[in-house]
């Protein structure tokens, strides 16, 4: 029977179909699909955080309204994609405890920290780039529910990097701190940005099964490579430079060739020891903890009505 | 690969970038209406009002804002990010409408950037710290009670950009009074602890009620909200206390300098800057 069922699943994986919710699939698809869809629900929450910081600090109206919206939008992508992970058979509640109790990740470059509104505009140039990047390929990922989540979250996210691009051109065409405070942005993001896409394929241990189930599309390095190639002729023309020297066009590759990310400094990021981990986990812990509360009302509330309605129609 | 036509177009030079920015879905509510201030209106108390509604607008939002990644649910998060963009929408157009009337020119930022704390005629239970869940709630019931029946009136106001600004405003505030209005009801009737803590959220805005119903004669429609809304919760209504002073003499709280050093730090350490 489940030779059968296995028979069935392949057979949809390689003529490009999609897995819907009621299909059968093996364990280990879904399992590996709960981690990695949690893991990018979690990132859009504490993704939240650098960026929200800045939300009553922004220096216009404009811009105010700019990253308000930006930072609902990642509220909402969170929640389609943990409603996609529902569907798996894993509620919201479970995988928000797996988070709180740091059971599972989330992406490491949101445990740098924001220091000036540069980093806003910086933020959206970059690390939404490299967001787009990783998603659009997982807009054909096999699982339905994931690829449908996908298709609008990377709209929204191309959307949040040319706002994010827009500031910066703003700002460098500003006074000569706004130009500094762009710099200093750049340096400061852009190795962390570089491994967003994770550790090199020759030490990437789930990357070939998730490849073979086509959950993920593409390796970690083919993928780093295409953010590096986008993004070159964008620092160009907004006048500010990539902080690696060997940075350089390769005329046989017809790619950039890039320096090394500190690998050392990805795996300590990962393992907790990042400039933010404590503070990121601080606070999401914290908004739980003392919404609990409110939650509890809502679900009392909830059993009130219903008995109250139930009352009402035997009477 | 086949997703390459995907990033082409993510990544395509962006000639007109000032096309970006803007297109948040947001329609401009003022296109193709004249904005000179027709004859027989006061430009000058126009101005005032239009300062003392996007004060309030202005100063709800940061309040909301601040409850960006510690909301109770993520629903909440959405919900109250929407209220306060509705209603930095409505600021931003009001403070541009105050500076044609008021013949100044000044633009939305001067007013929101550069103006201190003695020049804000916001009133009081808007600049209140946030408190808990329940506080917030009880102040945004009362907030877009009160500001929805007084925007139901401009609608019909003799400055049509007014008019106009309000005629938005109507519908975005019916859904925050909404929101609120559900809120109350489930912490009023849910469990002992949200009972007691909205009880005690009524009692802390009970001070801040005369101001509201000085500034504007709607004291009826928004008794008659609380009225049903608290006793759906199974709630006593406020009992009113009076406070002296009023924010819209710029008279204010403790609680609004440090909000606005917040909002205005950045802008004021690059006055030169443009964003």
């Amino acid at each position: 029977m489940t030779e059968q069922l296995q028979e069935h699943f392949d057979a949809t994986i390689s003529r490009d179909q999609r897995i819907e919710p009621r299909d059968w699939m093996p364990d280990g698809y879904r399992r590996t699909l709960i981690r990695q869809i949690a893991q990018h629900a979690h990132s859009e929450i504490i993704g939240m955080q650098p960026e929200g910081e800045w939300i009553t600090k922004a220096p216009s109206l404009r811009r105010k309204a700019i990253l308000f919206a930006k930072v609902q939008d990642e509220a909402g992508h969170g929640l389609y994609l943990y409603s996609a992970a529902e569907t798996l058979g894993t509620d919201r509640a479970e995988l928000t405890n797996r988070l709180i109790e740091g059971r599972q990740k989330y992406s490491s470059i949101f445990n740098y920290p924001t220091v000036s509104f540069a980093d806003v505009g910086v933020i959206g140039w970059f690390v939404d780039g490299a967001a787009i990047c990783n998603q659009v390929p997982l807009c054909r990922s096999s699982y339905g529910p994931y690829a449908r989540a996908m298709v609008r979250i990377c709209k929204e996210e191309s959307f949040h990097q040319r706002q994010g691009y827009e500031l910066l051109m703003t700002m460098m065409r500003g006074t000569e701190a706004q130009r500094e405070m762009v710099q200093d942005a750049v340096n400061r993001w852009w190795w962390p940005s570089l491994m967003m896409f994770g550790p090199p394929d020759d030490a990437s241990p789930n990357s070939a099964q998730s490849m073979a189930w086509k959950i993920k599309r593409h390796s970690n390095d083919e993928l780093r490579q295409r953010f590096v190639d986008m993004t070159v002729p964008q620092a160009e023309k907004l006048g500010v430079t990539l902080p690696d020297p060997e940075l350089r066009w390769n005329a046989e590759r017809g790619h950039h060739d890039f320096g090394t990310p500190d690998w050392d400094e990805l795996m300590r990021v990962i393992k907790g020891d990042g400039p933010c981990n404590d503070q990121r986990m601080q606070r999401r812990r914290s908004a739980h903890e003392e919404g609990a509360w409110v939650r509890e009302a809502a679900t009392a509330h909830a059993a009130k009505q219903a008995a109250r309605a139930e009352k009402g129609a035997a009477a | 690969m086949s997703d390459d036509h995907v990033y082409l177009t993510l990544a395509e030079g962006h000639e007109d970038d000032a096309r970006w920015a803007y297109g948040t879905g947001f329609e401009d509510p003022l296109h193709g209406v004249d904005t000179t201030v027709p004859q027989g209106i006061d430009a000058g108390e126009l101005a005032a009002l239009c300062v003392a509604l996007a004060d309030d607008a202005l100063v709800s939002a940061q309040r909301l804002a601040e409850w960006i990644t510690r909301a109770p649910e993520l629903e909440e998060e959405v919900a109250l990010a929407n209220i306060g963009l509705d209603l930095l929408g409505q600021a931003r157009l009001l403070y541009s409408r105050a500076g044609q009337a008021d013949g100044t020119g000044r633009d939305e930022d001067a007013y929101a950037y550069f103006r201190d704390a003695a020049d804000f005629r916001n009133v009081r239970l808007a600049e209140a710290p946030n408190g808990d869940f329940a506080f917030s709630i009880v102040r945004l019931l009362l907030l877009s009670s009160w500001r929805l029946a007084h925007f139901e009136r401009l609608a019909s106001h003799p400055d049509p950009v007014l008019a106009a600004i309000a005629t938005k405003g109507v519908k975005e505030l019916a859904y925050h009074r909404q929101y609120a209005a559900e809120w109350t009801v489930r912490l009023g009737d849910g469990t002992e602890e949200s009972h007691r803590r909205t009880r005690k959220a009524l009692e802390q805005v009970a001070p801040y009620l005369g101001e509201l119903f000085t500034a504007y004669d709607v004291r009826d429609e928004v008794v008659a909200v609380l009225r049903q809304v608290t006793q759906a919760a199974g709630l006593p209504m406020p009992v009113y206390r009076p406070l002296p002073g009023s924010g819209r003499d710029g008279q204010h709280t403790e609680h609004l300098a440090p909000l606005l050093a917040e909002l205005q730090g950045v802008a004021r350490a690059h006055p030169e800057a443009t964003w």
